[in-house]
């Protein structure tokens, strides 16, 4: 007696061939969109105050450093203390209602709840005066903040991303004196020394 | 098939009792399927149940919280999780070695054991998996673990002992489980042409593969039993070969050591038979199969024990030798110090602080299997069910032994520590126990626990020669000497 359909038979055909197209599809499709190009770039979050890095950095040419003051010192790039804004906006816009949060902050000693907008893992140790000691641009990683309104991510930050810098670092050098500079370009004269730099590519380099 | 004859000069006898018919063994073990399931088994599960929510829970809390709720830090990075994980895939082993390498030894004694075997040790390995996938602290990750193309660079680092581990287990499980389902096919052809109901002729006919008993059949049948028998030999092997070189390639002392391949292998075994045998005397009891697995095959394994608990003895004495004998002063700390307890005291006079579980591991692995030298011992169902829960407690402590011994106190005083369980350690231990005995339970309870074609070919029925031997032991043999199921 027959329990089944003759068409049955060809069922563990299609069984093998679904799991070898799904499983190619559901690949791609993780190799696509579970990456950090697709799941970062772009990253925006709103601001406690509605700081502008294209005013400041752009319109005024602000350096980097003069909010940023320990990056070449320092693992973090440091988000500046309230008083840094202060320095300025006791005398320029010392009314403006769009900087009420700074005032309070000043005033209270409590912290401007900055949203952090470029992570990466919690196991990876990025250094940034590393890599600014040996010639690597803000806007390297950073992109065009002078002119971004409202900060987003530019790169990856994968370590996919990492590493093809890592491997091959003379594309992305640049002189020591100009690594805050968001416009420069190399000229015939400039010589990357990429035998000076030698960054590391076994897993301790950046996995501690 | 003649050469599962009984050799008469030494008083061996068939493997059944007489007047055992091919009938008689559909019945007992299809049966169990097809009725109501006895007390017996809902005693068991109840309980098996209720460890399986604890480990639910346990796990959910783990994933909530992080590994941090478990006993591991400085300097014990591994603890309970990865003396579980040896051990559970240790148990494992029995039943390759039983399916596979009995098998082309041609150990019939075999058949009525191996389809419990093999189930045990896909359950076996479906919770050893469970723990370094845990242990990886965030295991929405573990596919890292596998070579899939990924935009980060995320490559697998083929140089690591933990990368081959993680082929090891994919490999054992899925080859088991192939090697499993292809014994079964035969068995589940019987099933559905027992079955009354158009939904158990449907399932079992499912997933019998259109199965018909034909000559042609059990022709392609038996070649391919045999390739993947031969396929699952190796990993009999390798397996746990893999799982020691965790440790052996690394440097800490007490793990450094040559010895540990064969020296886990072996013990993989012994663990893996403890547990085959203490579950077979339960369901036996409750299903009442004491026919299909009589006292012979118990006295058979008993022996097994006996052999491998040897072989895992004299590693234990070789490494301490070799500690001696190496000058090596942070070997033989980790030795006399930490593990025995005896020889060398600290600064304050202290034994290694866990010397008792190295104590309790030589008592359960070496001493008690001592007793299967008497005849007496090896048949006596209270005393082997006792012996075979002794040794695989000494089992664990083996693996407990060697991690945490050798990891708190190595080279650097300043850093050494100790390992303390939290509640968390042992509730997903006992859990793992929750999720084995509910699938074994299941599984007796809905697939033919013993392999129902395969032990009637032990039968004297089968012999195609069966008239040339003497004797009155072959009057009762006249049951039909068919080859197997489709009744």
């Amino acid at each position: 007696m027959q329990i089944f359909p003759r068409h049955l038979n060809l069922l563990p055909l299609v069984i093998a061939g679904a799991a070898t197209v799904g499983g190619g599809v559901l690949t791609g499709a993780i190799w696509y969109y579970a990456s950090p190009a697709n799941l970062q770039v772009g990253y925006a979050p709103e601001q406690p105050v509605p700081y502008s890095h294209r005013l400041h950095a752009g319109e005024m040419e602000l350096d980097c450093r003069y909010c940023h003051a320990n990056v070449e010192r320092s693992h973090e790039a440091m988000i500046p203390p309230t008083q840094t804004c202060m320095g300025c906006h006791t005398q320029v816009h010392p009314e403006s209602q769009r900087l009420a949060a700074v005032r309070e902050s000043f005033e209270t000693g409590e912290s401007v709840e900055w949203v952090r907008v470029h992570q990466v893992p919690d196991h990876v140790f990025f250094d940034h005066s590393v890599h600014l000691a040996a010639g690597v641009g803000c806007v390297t990683c950073h992109g065009r903040v002078d002119q971004m309104e409202v900060v987003q991510v530019d790169q990856p930050l994968s370590m996919g991303w990492c590493l093809d810098c890592h491997r091959d670092p003379g594309p992305n050098l640049r002189p020591r004196n100009e690594i805050t500079n968001m416009d420069w370009a190399p000229d015939e004269n400039w010589v990357a020394h990429v035998d000076e730099v030698n960054p590391p590519t076994h897993c301790s380099g950046c996995h501690r | 098939m003649s050469d599962d004859t009984p050799i008469y000069e030494i008083g061996e006898t068939y493997l059944l009792p007489q007047g055992t018919t091919v009938h008689d063994i559909t019945e007992a073990v299809a049966r169990v399927t097809e009725t109501k399931a006895p007390r017996g088994w809902w005693i068991c599960f109840l309980p098996s149940v209720s460890l399986l929510g604890l480990m639910t829970a346990v796990i959910a809390y783990l994933l909530a919280m992080g590994i941090g709720v478990w006993g591991n830090n400085a300097p014990a990075y591994w603890g309970w999780d990865i003396t579980n994980f040896v051990w559970w895939i240790g148990i494992g082993h029995a039943g390759t070695l039983i399916s596979a390498i009995l098998f082309l030894f041609r150990q019939k004694w075999r058949t009525s054991i191996n389809r419990f075997a093999e189930a045990m040790t896909v359950m076996a390995v479906l919770c050893a998996a469970m723990f370094p996938a845990l242990h990886t602290g965030r295991p929405w990750f573990d596919y890292y673990l596998f070579p899939i193309p990924n935009q980060m660079d995320m490559w697998p680092n083929f140089k690591s002992p933990l990368m081959w581990d993680v082929f090891a287990v994919n490999t054992y499980l899925t080859i088991s489980v192939i090697f499993w389902f292809v014994g079964l096919i035969p068995d589940f052809a019987t099933l559905r042409d027992r079955s009354e109901t158009m939904l158990r002729r449907r399932i079992y006919g499912f997933l019998a593969l259109g199965w018909r008993g034909s000559h042609r059949g059990w022709q392609h049948y038996e070649r391919a039993y045999l390739i993947f028998a031969g396929i699952s030999t190796p990993l009999v092997l390798s397996v746990h070969s893999v799982v020691s070189f965790d440790f052996a390639t690394s440097v800490i002392p007490g793990w450094h050591t040559t010895i540990f391949p064969p020296y886990f292998v072996a013990g993989a075994v012994f663990s893996g038979f403890a547990l085959v045998m203490t579950m077979m005397l339960i369901v036996r009891a409750v299903f009442g199969m004491h026919n299909l697995v009589n006292i012979r095959h118990l006295d058979l394994m008993n022996k097994f024990m006996l052999g491998t608990s040897m072989i895992v003895g004299y590693a234990y004495a070789m490494e301490f030798f070799i500690a001696w004998y190496s000058g090596n002063p942070y070997e033989q700390w980790v030795f006399l110090h930490n593990r025995a307890g005896f020889a060398q005291l600290d600064s304050l006079g202290n034994w290694g602080p866990l010397w008792w579980s190295y104590w309790a591991m030589i008592s359960c692995n070496v001493l008690v299997p001592q007793i299967f030298w008497f005849k007496k011992c090896r048949t006596s169902i209270p005393i082997m069910f006792v012996a075979t829960i002794l040794i695989n407690i000494g089992m664990w402590f083996e693996r407990f032994v060697i991690i945490v011994t050798s990891l708190t106190q190595d080279f650097l005083p300043s850093s050494w520590g100790n390992f303390h369980p939290t509640f968390i350690d042992v509730g997903l231990y006992l859990g793992t126990f929750g999720l084995f005995l509910t699938l074994f339970l299941l599984f007796v309870r809905w697939i033919p626990m013993i392999a129902i074609a395969e032990l009637k070919a032990t039968l004297p029925g089968a012999h195609p020669n069966l008239h040339h031997h003497h004797g009155e032991e072959h009057d009762h043999a006249h049951a039909s000497a068919e080859p197997a199921p489709a009744e």
